[in-house]
């Protein structure tokens, strides 16, 4: 087990797409306990992805069991190829992220997602996510494509029409 | 070694191209940056801004001078303790709207004062028409107060014509 370095903006890195993991192996198994320790240290995070520590396949971490107050939510997940394969509602939320210290703002993401992955060891996965966890899962799969939520915050006089984002599928690059 | 700013407030009709003069003119003379806020309110672009580099209040001054007067803006200054990287995250989101009336302010805030909670952030806004203007407020703040807590205090101010909505904010850190 090892703790791994968070890259931080402006680390050009942080916008590469990362690539589908094809060997569920040990190695994969050492670099998700490390992946682990790593969100377990950085502060309050509740989801890491890989890609923030420099590893650009994709592989996500979140658990959303351990909010102030508790909200629907799966558990400790590690989320391996996961695609977000139906979208439904649109709400507003406040973010932060470890490569970006010292920023939250508020990012519209889908409420409710339908999300396929594989687990670690490569048996496939399906889950319902709503509100906080649905937006954990949407905040971290934009780190697979390259993109940082500072990259989608409004304004906070922005009210929630920008609801495109989303019904074009959610990995619009573009604002 | 500790940074000396300065925070700057300034008024103008609004119309294109102030923010450019403004940021322009200071970046001429080497002043950076930090936290602003730049609106429109009602028809005024007003804007606060921390800046720092500046040899003193006079030289920031003298750099801004040309533009304030081509721009028809007027120019406040004040030298300020504190500096970046003391953000703070909120947790409490109040919203009230309803018809305007003279108070709404004055009433949801004492109670938030009386609770000891902290704003970060208010917007209010008057939308509708001038028959009937409707008052708008967005409250971000801090607390280690319940919701229930500050939902409860804050029942007193909701009317029939103005509603109160009191929601935590969890923020999502990945």
């Amino acid at each position: 087990m090892a703790l791994l370095e968070i890259l931080q903006l402006p680390d050009e890195r942080l916008k590469q797409v990362s690539e589908p993991v094809e060997a569920f192996d040990d190695e994969l198994l050492a670099f998700i306990a490390d992946l682990e320790e790593t969100r377990q240290n950085g502060p309050a995070a509740v989801g890491i992805a890989a890609p923030q520590v420099g590893v650009f396949k994709r592989v996500v971490i979140i658990d959303c069991s351990t909010t102030r107050k508790p909200v629907p939510n799966h558990g400790y997940m590690v989320l391996v190829n996961p695609e977000i394969t139906k979208w439904n509602g649109f709400e507003k939320g406040r973010e932060g992220c470890l490569s970006v210290p010292d920023y939250t703002g508020n990012v519209i993401r889908a409420t409710k997602i339908t999300l396929t992955a594989k687990d670690p060891h490569g048996e496939p996965l399906q889950f319902e996510m709503e509100g906080y966890e649905a937006r954990a899962a949407q905040h971290e799969i934009d780190h697979l494509d390259g993109m940082l939520f500072v990259d989608r915050v409004v304004s906070r006089r922005t009210d929630l029409f920008k609801r495109k984002v989303y019904q074009d599928g959610g990995k619009e690059k573009k604002s | 070694m500790k940074t000396t700013w300065f925070m700057l407030t300034m008024i103008g009709k609004d119309k294109p191209g102030m923010v450019a003069a403004i940021s322009g003119a200071l970046a001429d003379h080497g002043v950076t940056l930090g936290e602003t806020s730049m609106l429109r309110l009602g028809g005024n672009f007003t804007v606060m801004m921390m800046v720092s580099g500046a040899a003193d209040e006079q030289a920031l001054r003298e750099s801004l001078a040309p533009i304030l007067e081509s721009q028809g803006m007027c120019l406040h200054v004040d030298p300020i303790e504190g500096g970046l990287h003391k953000h703070v995250i909120p947790n409490v989101h109040v919203t009230v709207s309803g018809a305007d009336r003279p108070g709404i302010v004055s009433q949801v805030t004492a109670v938030l004062a009386e609770m000891g909670i902290n704003i970060l952030d208010l917007e209010s806004d008057v939308a509708g028409t001038e028959d009937k203007p409707i008052y708008i407020m967005q409250i971000t703040a801090v607390s280690t107060l319940d919701i229930e807590a500050i939902e409860t205090a804050l029942s007193s101010v909701r009317e029939s014509d103005v509603s109160v909505s009191v929601s935590a904010i969890e923020t999502y850190i990945g």
